[in-house]
């Protein structure tokens, strides 16, 4: 840095990039975001894109962004309100600039603010010149042009040329928050090694811009965000569906069991199955299916076979996989359903986040058909609670609903390194041959209450089994009134039983006086973390508890409800997890609900636990 | 980009263990009642089955059962072997799974009209184009039995059922057709009261590597009683009956005098044979590239009333398998690689 410029030092800064689907704003996003890895900052990310792949140029509909949290300590939410805004077009302007915090700085490339762009999105006048945005520091800049000034010696087109504009943003926002760009270099070199004129033009952009920064007067200010103090440990930065794919991955070895990966396409849980789909060396087979229900249901032969099937899905691929489910529960094979939530119903918000198939996992089919689930709580813990599916579907022989969503899926945050040595291996514990007795595919463990599992192939185990209802013990057809009604009741309690083997839910109360008990569940866990934070730090009493299991619940969770004079459940729904809390404690949960589309903030909820405690007099 | 796949493996039973003792037909019978309804067709299919699996020879343990709802999917509780029945048309999915993690199973789709042409449809195509290593015996009834009666989607148009009391206003599908089109590398048709036809053409559908499909015409006596008489009853069936085999020319009817020549519009049709024509007549080559010839023949059964059809083997070309691909590209892959290394990957950072 020059001598010339002044540095300020922040705790944590919020940046949004913004621009249109082709602009490249999901790359600077995560390569920025990899530089504050590498820098050492405690960081939490968000994508928003639209469903469309390329809307028109310029038009409001095809604003994509990315939005980056990056703190000197540890943090729980991509933030609320961006400190800083990238806008590469009139569009990613007025699409965002309601977002950006007073007094916030804007960045803006002045080249594209042309007559038509600004009619387009409609501006009738233009901002950058009209003094709209005057409560803000203003950095109307050329971007393109000094883009395509930089690479002149390229030989590109100038359209290619100007396409690298994106990396000249990265470079000069790297350069504003002091963030290493050898990394981002190391990266366009092996992205574009290919094509060495590209390759040297984003290099070239990225360099200039940093210089840019450093060399010209309009940028005054440096920032500087010191390293967080975060745990010993081993990092990486990850997103959910990377995380959950890793523990499907990893589920399999630690059982020793193949994976098979059954899937259709859908948004936001496709990436899941691009990344299974690179594992093969791991035992992992994927199998791109004709539809949801086949996808499932190869996955449950597969099971039947002696894999771990999976399947993964979104919402509306969930209610058609919902007839193979039941058909699960009753053949009491191993299932791994995967749902990553997304704004429903019907086709709903495909790329944006929600939590409303609560219900759906639960009772989303015909009959009494129990099924456990599972609920991950943040990127990186999309990998535990993958693991955590798989041993209850192999334990138990059920299949298992894990809830993922839209924000956990495309989300990132650093993850601690788990030892692979430490992981509990998980025991599938196949059926075996006893020549002096008859083989009953219904006989049950009588600690877990699971049924043999008897894949094809070992002699003396031959067995039919169907969607009819079962003979207890011989698994044979049974059409009888008192065998169903036990079997239906033997199918519950196996799955009520699994409480004994997942951890009490613990509660944050510092004191242990708190009156007030905020409960969540899923990605919720950032944002309500938050919003408890901020009710301490100004001076009230919360406690927070966060429950990974839905289905079971946890042996203790009604005894922790009753503890606390009021108990709020936030939910991105309309209160799912409340009223099942409701119909099995009879505690009077209060929800706090929205369905936007996107995560809470944790300043509005921390507003709304301030406002809680106050009444309350904590 | 595109890779080269390679070409197919050996027939459809290679690595499928085999049996270390001669079989008999009881060692495939289950202990459960079978419950059809008196003079069912499902009964001679059954019992063709149990008959002719001793002669595959393969460890019982070692073949699955899969069927999906319907009369027919009743199937494979009657077999001693692994069975699954599933739910309504998904059995060739849940198949999928099996054969492609699977190499040593021998697979069996058993379905019917209304569970593989209609709730199932789009599952037996994608099988078909797929080619996964399993048979799939389609009984065709020509009607709803289980739910007692509805028109099914092989149904003569005007057909008069319980849903349809002015008949039915639906076209059908023609299994064979609709299994050519979608790729398919192995079509055959068989007869449930031909018990040797049906062990010879089930015997070659196992032993076929892809997805075979075998279409068998079964009566049902409640429902559709009489469905194909032209073909079973002795006064007609020389002359409506046409076999189909592979390097002969198509000929049939009392002394063989009828046959299937070429029309001049690409398709086949049936003509008298006499000396002048009998050199016109079709060769049989189910063996062909070109899958033009056996669709022709495919429409020689009108969508409707069965009043002629071919029989035997229409298709039996090598294509590789989507099972034995996937598993190629498993052992391509190579060795498992370390676990911590992938979760590591190549950007972690060390915090002191």
């Amino acid at each position: 840095m020059t001598a010339s410029k002044s540095t300020e030092e922040l705790t944590r800064v919020v940046i949004r990039f913004a621009g249109d689907s082709g602009d490249g704003m999901q790359l600077t996003g995560d390569r920025f975001t990899q530089e504050t890895a590498d820098f050492g900052n405690d960081l939490s990310t968000l994508p928003n894109f639209p469903a469309e792949i390329r809307a028109p140029a310029g038009t409001l509909p095809g604003v994509s962004s990315f939005q980056i949290h990056f703190a000197d300590y540890d943090i729980l939410t991509p933030g609320d309100h961006p400190d800083v805004l990238i806008a590469m077009n009139p569009a990613a302007l007025k699409a965002n600039i309601g977002d950006l915090q007073a007094g916030g700085t804007a960045i803006v490339d002045a080249h594209e603010f042309t007559d038509r762009n600004l009619k387009r999105v409609g501006y009738e006048s233009n901002p950058l010149e009209d003094g709209s945005l005057s409560d803000y520091q203003l950095h109307a800049i050329d971007l393109t042009g000094l883009t395509v000034g930089a690479v002149e010696e390229f030989g590109l087109s100038r359209k290619d040329a100007s396409r690298a504009k994106n990396m000249f943003a990265l470079g000069l926002v790297s350069w504003m928050f002091g963030r290493p760009i050898d990394g981002s270099v190391a990266f366009l070199g092996k992205k574009f090694a290919g094509s060495p004129a590209i390759r040297d033009a984003n290099v070239a952009a990225l360099r200039t811009g940093y210089n840019y920064g450093e060399t010209t007067e309009s940028f005054a200010v440096s920032y500087v965000v010191k390293p967080a103090v975060i745990p010993s440990g081993r990092y990486r930065n990850i997103t959910g569906n990377t995380a959950l794919s890793y523990g499907i991955v990893a589920a399999g070895q630690l059982s020793g069991l193949q994976v098979f990966l059954g899937a259709y396409p859908i948004t936001p849980a496709s990436d899941i199955l691009h990344e299974l789909s690179k594992h093969k060396a791991f035992g992992v087979t994927t199998f791109q299916a004709e539809d949801e229900i086949a996808g499932v249901g190869a996955a449950l032969g597969a099971s039947f076979a002696g894999s771990l099937g999976v399947t993964t899905t979104s919402g509306p691929g969930l209610a058609l996989k919902g007839e193979t489910i039941g058909l699960g529960v009753m053949l009491e094979l191993p299932l791994v359903i995967i749902d990553v939530q997304r704004g429903g119903p019907s086709t709903g918000l495909p790329t944006k986040t929600e939590q409303s198939d609560l219900l759906q996992a639960m009772n989303g089919r015909n009959g009494e058909a129990p099924v456990p689930v599972v609920a991950a709580q943040s990127p990186a813990d999309c990998f535990d609670a993958a693991i955590e599916a798989a041993r209850i579907a192999v334990t138990y022989r059920t299949p298992v609903i894990l809830l993922s969503d839209g924000y956990l899926a495309n989300g990132s945050e650093p993850w601690s390194l788990p030892d692979v040595a430490s992981l509990p291996r998980i025991e599938p514990d196949f059926a075996t041959a006893d020549p002096d007795a008859a083989f009953l595919p219904y006989a049950r463990d009588p600690q877990t209450l699971a049924r043999p599992w008897a894949p094809p192939g070992v002699a003396g185990l031959e067995h039919r089994i169907g969607g009819l209802e079962k003979a207890d013990g011989t698994g044979d057809i049974s059409y009888d009134p008192a065998n169903h009604d036990h079997m239906v009741r033997l199918r519950q309690a196996k799955v009520d039983g699994i409480a004994a083997t997942i951890p009490e839910i613990e509660v944050d109360d510092p004191d242990g006086h708190a009156k007030i008990l905020v409960i969540g569940w899923g990605s919720t866990y950032g944002p309500i973390g938050a919003g408890c934070r901020r009710a301490r730090v100004a001076g009230h009493r919360i406690a927070q508890a966060h429950l990974r299991h839905l289905n079971p619940f946890p042996a203790n969770l009604g005894e922790v409800l009753a503890a606390y004079d009021r108990v709020i459940v936030p939910e991105m729904n309309l209160g799912q997890l409340r009223s099942l809390l409701r119909a099995k404690y009879l505690v009077d949960a209060e929800g706090y609900n929205a369905v936007r589309g996107m995560p809470f903030g944790a300043a509005e909820l921390g507003k709304h636990f301030i406002e809680l405690c106050i009444k309350e007099g904590e | 980009m595109s890779v080269d796949l390679g070409m197919p493996q050996g027939h459809g039973l290679e690595g499928v263990p085999t049996a270390d003792e001669p079989q008999t037909r009881k060692d495939f019978s289950s202990d459960q009642e079978v419950r059809w309804c008196p003079g069912c067709g499902d009964y001679a299919i059954l019992a063709a089955v149990q008959g002719f699996m001793p002669e595959l020879g393969l460890r019982r343990e070692n073949i699955v059962f899969i069927s999906g709802i319907g009369c027919a999917a009743r199937f494979p509780y009657y077999l001693d072997t692994y069975g699954l029945h599933s739910i309504h048309g998904r059995a060739p999915a849940i198949a999928t799974g099996i054969a492609t993690t699977r190499a040593d199973l021998s697979v069996w789709v058993v379905t019917g009209d209304g569970d593989a042409l209609s709730i199932g449809g789009n599952h037996l195509i994608h099988a078909l184009r797929r080619n996964v290593n399993m048979t799939i015996l389609l009984f065709n009834n020509r009607i709803y039995g289980l739910t007692k009666g509805q028109y099914s989607p092989t149904s003569e148009p005007g057909k008069v059922t319980k849903s349809t009391p002015f008949g039915s206003i639906d076209a059908p599908l023609n299994p064979l057709s609709l299994a050519l089109g979608a790729e398919a590398t192995f079509v055959a048709r068989t007869i449930d009261s031909d018990r040797k036809h049906l062990t010879t053409v089930l015997s070659a559908a196992a032993r076929h590597r892809g997805t075979s499909l075998v279409e068998i015409y079964q009566n049902c006596p409640i429902f559709n009683d009489g469905a194909f008489d032209a073909i079973k009853d002795p006064e007609t069936r020389d002359d409506a009956i046409i076999p189909l085999v592979h390097g002969e020319p198509i000929r049939f009817g009392v002394d063989g005098r009828l046959g299937v020549v070429r029309t001049p519009g690409g398709g086949v049709d049936v003509v008298e044979v006499d000396e002048s024509n009998a050199a016109d007549v079709l060769v049989h080559d189910a063996r062909a590239d070109d899958a033009t010839t056996a669709f022709a023949l495919s429409r020689i059964t009108d969508g409707g009333a069965v009043r002629r059809a071919p029989i035997g083997i229409f298709r039996q070309v090598d294509r590789p398998t989507y099972d034995d691909l996937s598993r190629e590209q498993a052992v391509l892959a190579g060795e498992a690689p370390s676990l911590q290394d992938l979760l590591d990957g190549p950007d972690a950072w060390t915090v002191a």
